[in-house]
């Protein structure tokens, strides 16, 4: 542990100072900007590379930068095998997705704005994988949250991209929630929020009474992140965000987030009842509901949107097993899934961008004219359907071994497995051949290949699929290997062969999931109808439930504002001010602490004097008939405090007050020329003993309050440290300003940019200019009440002085 | 002498209350100034009064004899002021703005925020 | 209020309260006075003279809008603590330094520029309700 800034820490906050700048690169270089700016995950990428060896035997890394001691706000990073891989993919497919965003947005008007949002993102979310604080964690969770928000509805003028925006943030914004109190239960349990202290505990939180609300809080963060059935529907729908979005956020990285959680708590919180119960069903549901509902589409990004639900219910399904080898094969499947899932959707958006539509019925024969295209989507779809001699296929081997190769095997998960991978299969060949191959279509735009900037990142992607199988040794040592160690909480080293030394049972599963799937993908059109059907019998699904939950959430809030908020601002004031009243003066009564009856004080006349003047003021406010005499009267009680203030040793006080009181009478008498004072304050008899009562009360009890104080013992430990430490540290003789300036500077901050936004608010209120004249029409269609009030004996008019 | 700025502070209390209660929102703001007052007296008061003796540290001296005035108060009102000023002027030129547009200072009647038949907002995106 | 007297008084008087408030701006680390206290004063004078001969000359007197000065100053007071960073010790440690200028000793500290940026917020914020209340008057 070291406790200054490194460059890891530099690492982390480059993103944002790219999302700062990226408006500016843009405006200067247009769309050839991004490669300037991919630059910056480059040069990350490169960072973290240089950690690839520190990490081989699962050896972990944690640095702390406490930069404002005091405030409990360190920054921290762990680095072991998970969080690197997880680095790694972030930087690496975000130095290519910045380089496609520049082609595929080229000519947008917001360009900038999209690249700094995509920065932002990129900082949130290696912020999340890197954190060693699990509150740190949360806080990038949400950032990545609502950059995601922001992503989604990027196209603002379009409802179903606002709908698909917002649902997403309301379904992962809870989720979050969920895991914040998740994360406070543990604080409070363990002691700690650090996770390499957390990590060096297994065993403690899984035998605390609070496991379960514990395992539950944190599922429900990583379940709505990573989108696991029935909460999977915010992610199809976020398909609406441009491709460079889905391809990064929606598949390679955000989605994963929840996984990312669930491979990090698996040794303190995994390898329990609930959680081999829990994990699996959730993943195995969201596996197989993923895949079928994947097949209906025809959409390329739907489809592939769909595989990548069912993906995460698989990783999900793998890590709830706590299988050693089940979890290699996870780790395996993520580092594969992110490759060609994030090649596959930049595929997608090549052929959206070189043909105009994304529809799989419409599209054909496109080899011709999209060769490198085609190369990729070639080679990713291959990795996806697990053939040799791609990574995918070793992930498949691997993640069979983990499921079925153990006593006793997994029977329902292998099951699942098979048939998910089947329709994985038939997805991927759907988006990667159909389109392709067979007999040339005719498309809306002349199909044509795309610029290099939007080809760079499917080309290289597709093939790290393929040379990251080659070279598996290197992968499985410097991967896979440290990656699993984190996952499993011990040092596992991985054997993977990229072809299958002995026939064994995981091969033959292979084998028959391709079969199954090729099958499959001969009957694509059969299956499609199949399932449309199905759904359409069903006809009520969770995306239909969350607007009926959106509905009834604003017509439950409206009827609960009514109810509490009648629209009368002098009933608000009532009950507050009863509520202070009955705050100060029941705990009082109630637990016996009313003062005693005060001696007669020992004032001096001129004091005596000053707080006469003082009541005479008051009272003079409160019988004010015309607005010079409330002026004046304001003025004097003001005056009288200054006095005060001045009579007990408090002289920088005076001056304010009275500079005050002078600037108050003079704007009163700026605004008070425009404005009428009543008469009288009329108010009914009632009223009139109502609000006396009330005024009285409040009155009374900050009396008795203050008595109350005043008669304890006084505690000047504050107030002494501020005395003797004042010249000796601070070099200043007026304590007050010492106090101001030095000791509570962040407070008077905030003070000083409070006065400034107070200041801001009125001169907007005053350059506002009316757009009617007073009492001529009303102000908008539903104002009956001002019509009335104005058309009644309009007390304004008569008693203008 | 704490005993007496008590009181004191009771009927600037009192006085801001039963003006806030008006309906008229001229006499609500004239409350909300005497209220500023009050507040700050009372944090000053329940930091102990000293007579004349300002909390300054004499020249040539390093630690201030325990007599001088608690500073600490000080430094809280005197940031209250400033603040309770500025929103002051802001609710002044609110109601201002308020009386321009609707031609009423009866808060009974300003009802544009809040109709009384106000219907349901909308669903949607 | 617009009488020959004050109008020809009121720059004079400006210009004195504005040297007074930059004193007590000065003094106020030592003795009573300070940021709140002088930027109040400056505020003032600058009331008193766009009551005495309109806003647009005191606009001009000011040469930047008050609430950019109020911007600036907040500005000044978020740096001064930034500083710090700089030097290795943490958020918002007073920094001190004491060049000598003709002779004389001066003490110059963050805390200082962070007053100053405390001035320069009040004075912005204050001056710029005061005048803009003034301007709707005329209209």
């Amino acid at each position: 542990m070291n406790a200054a800034i490194d460059g890891t820490f530099i690492a982390i906050l480059a993103p944002f100072f790219a999302a700062a700048l990226a408006p500016f690169v843009v405006r200067m270089l247009g769309h050839n900007g991004s490669w300037l700016l991919a630059l910056v995950p480059a040069g990350i990428f490169v960072h973290f590379l240089g950690y690839i060896d520190q990490t081989v035997g699962g050896a972990g890394i944690a640095s702390v930068w406490d930069w404002w001691p005091g405030m409990g706000w360190p920054l921290s990073y762990l680095i072991d095998g998970l969080s690197l891989m997880f680095a790694l993919l972030i930087s690496g497919i975000g130095t290519f997705i910045i380089l496609y965003s520049g082609g595929y947005m080229k000519g947008h008007p917001q360009l900038g704005r999209f690249l700094s949002f995509m920065f932002l993102f990129m900082g949130a979310m290696q912020g999340l994988i890197i954190s060693d604080n699990l509150v740190t964690v949360f806080i990038f969770w949400e950032l990545t949250s609502i950059t995601s928000f922001l992503l989604i509805g990027f196209n603002t003028t379009k409802e179903k991209s606002r709908r698909a925006a917002l649902q997403a943030l309301v379904v992962t914004g809870g989720g979050g929630l969920s895991l914040l109190a998740g994360i406070i239960l543990v604080q409070l349990v363990a002691g700690t929020s650090d996770l390499s202290t957390l990590l060096t505990q297994p065993g403690l939180l899984q035998t605390s009474p609070y496991y379960m609300p514990i395992l539950l809080l944190f599922l429900g963060g990583a379940f709505t992140k990573s989108a696991q059935f029935p909460l999977h529907f915010w992610l199809p729908n976020a398909m609406e965000a441009p491709t460079p979005v889905s391809a990064y956020l929606h598949s390679a990285t955000m989605v994963k987030a929840g996984v990312y959680l669930l491979m990090r708590i698996q040794p303190i919180m995994g390898d329990t009842l609930a959680w081999s119960i829990i994990l699996p069903i959730f993943g195995g549901t969201t596996l197989i509901v993923g895949t079928l509902l994947a097949v209906r589409q025809t959409d390329l990004k739907l489809m592939l949107a769909y595989t990548t639900v069912a993906s995460l219910g698989l990783l999900v399904m793998l890590t709830g097993t706590s299988n050693e080898i089940a979890i290699q094969g996870a780790v395996l499947y993520l580092l594969a899934h992110s490759l060609f899932k994030g090649a596959l959707f930049m595929v997608a958006g090549l052929i959206d961008h070189g043909t105009g539509t994304r529809d799989v019925t419409k599209l054909g024969g496109l080899a011709k004219a999209m060769p490198i295209t085609f190369g990729a989507a070639a080679f990713a779809a291959l990795s996806m359907a697990g053939l040799p001699p791609f990574i995918g296929f070793v992930a498949k081997e691997e993640l069979y071994l983990g499921i079925w190769g153990t006593e006793p095997p997994f029977l329902a998960l292998t099951i699942t497995a098979v048939i998910g991978n089947a329709l994985m299969l038939v997805i991927g060949f759907a988006v990667a051949f159909k389109p392709f191959l067979g007999a040339k279509v005719e498309t809306p735009k002349a199909a044509h290949e795309g610029p290099l900037l939007m080809l760079a990142g499917p080309v290289v992607l597709s093939v790290c699929g393929l040379a990251s199988a080659i070279f598996l040794h290197w992968t499985s040592v410097h991967l896979v290997g440290p990656m699993a160690s984190s996952v499993a909480g011990k040092v596992l080293t991985p054997a993977l062969h990229l072809f299958p030394t002995a026939i064994k049972a995981n091969l033959i599963l292979s084998l028959i999931t391709v079969a199954l799937g090729l099958v499959l993908f001969f009957r694509l059109a059969l299956l499609r109808g199949i399932m449309d059907r199905v759904l359409r019998t069903i006809g009520w699904g969770p995306d239909l439930g969350f607007d009926q939950f959106m509905n009834g959430t604003v017509l439950a809030a409206h009827r609960v504002t009514r109810l509490v908020q009648p629209g009368q601002m002098n009933m608000y004031m009532k009950v507050a001010f009863a509520m202070t009243a009955a705050a100060i003066l029941l705990p009082l009564i109630l637990l016996d602490e009313l003062p005693n009856w005060p001696e007669m004080p020992d004032m001096r006349f001129y004091e005596w004097g000053v707080m006469a003047i003082a009541v005479i003021g008051l009272a003079a406010v409160l019988n004010a008939k015309n607005r010079l005499t409330a002026i004046v009267a304001l003025g004097i009680q003001g005056f009288a405090v200054a006095l005060i203030f001045m009579l007990f040793g408090a002289p920088d006080l005076s001056f304010t007050q009275f500079m005050v009181e002078t600037l108050s009478v003079v704007i009163l008498a700026l605004v008070m020329t425009r404005l009428s004072l009543y008469q009288d304050d009329h108010r009914s008899p009632v009223r009139t003993v109502v609000d006396g009562t009330l005024a009285l009360a409040v009155g009374g009890g900050f009396f008795l309050l203050l008595l109350a104080v005043v008669q304890q013992p006084f505690n000047a430990e504050l107030s002494d440290f501020f005395r003797e430490h004042s010249v000796a540290i601070a070099h200043g003789r007026n304590i007050v300003n010492v106090i101001l300036v030095d000791f509570r500077g962040v407070d008077t901050l905030g003070e000083i940019a409070v006065v400034a936004i107070a200041g801001l608010a009125i001169l907007a209120l005053i350059r506002v200019r009316p757009k009617t004249r007073p009492k001529a029409q009303p102000i908008s269609d539903n104002s009956n009440v001002g019509v009335v009030a104005s058309a009644k004996t309009s007390p304004a008019q008569e008693t203008t002085q | 002498m704490e005993v007496a700025l008590a009181a004191l502070i009771g009927i600037f209390f009192v006085t801001a209350v039963y003006l806030m209660l008006s309906p008229h929102v001229i006499r609500i703001l004239l409350g909300v100034a005497v209220l500023g007052n009050a507040v700050n007296l009372l944090i000053f008061t329940s930091g102990r009064l000293t007579r004349e003796v300002p909390p300054i540290v004499p020249d040539g001296m390093i630690v201030a004899d325990p007599s001088i005035a608690n500073p600490l108060p000080q430094a809280l009102v005197l940031t209250a002021i400033v603040i309770s000023f500025s929103f002051f002027a802001f609710l002044l030129t609110l109601a201002y703005r308020a009386f321009q547009e609707l031609g009423t200072d009866d808060t009974d009647t300003m009802r544009i925020a809040e109709p009384a038949d106000e219907a349901a907002p909308p669903t949607g995106y | 209020m617009r009488t020959v007297i004050f109008r020809t008084t009121a720059p004079y008087l400006t210009s004195l309260m504005v040297l007074f408030s930059i004193f007590v701006l000065l003094r106020g680390h030592n003795e009573p006075g300070g940021g709140f206290i002088g930027g109040l004063i400056a505020a003032s004078a600058f009331a008193i003279y766009g009551i005495a001969c309109g806003v647009p000359p005191v606009r001009r007197a000011l040469v930047f809008h008050p609430m950019s000065i109020a911007g600036t100053g907040l500005f000044i007071g978020a740096s001064s603590g930034i500083i710090s960073l700089f030097s290795g010790v943490p958020f918002f440690t007073g920094l001190w330094i004491y060049p000598t200028i003709f002779g004389v000793e001066i003490a110059l500290s963050t805390p200082l520029v962070f007053d100053i940026g405390v001035y320069l917020v009040v004075l912005g914020t204050i001056a710029s309700i005061a005048l803009g209340l003034e301007e709707r008057e005329r209209l």
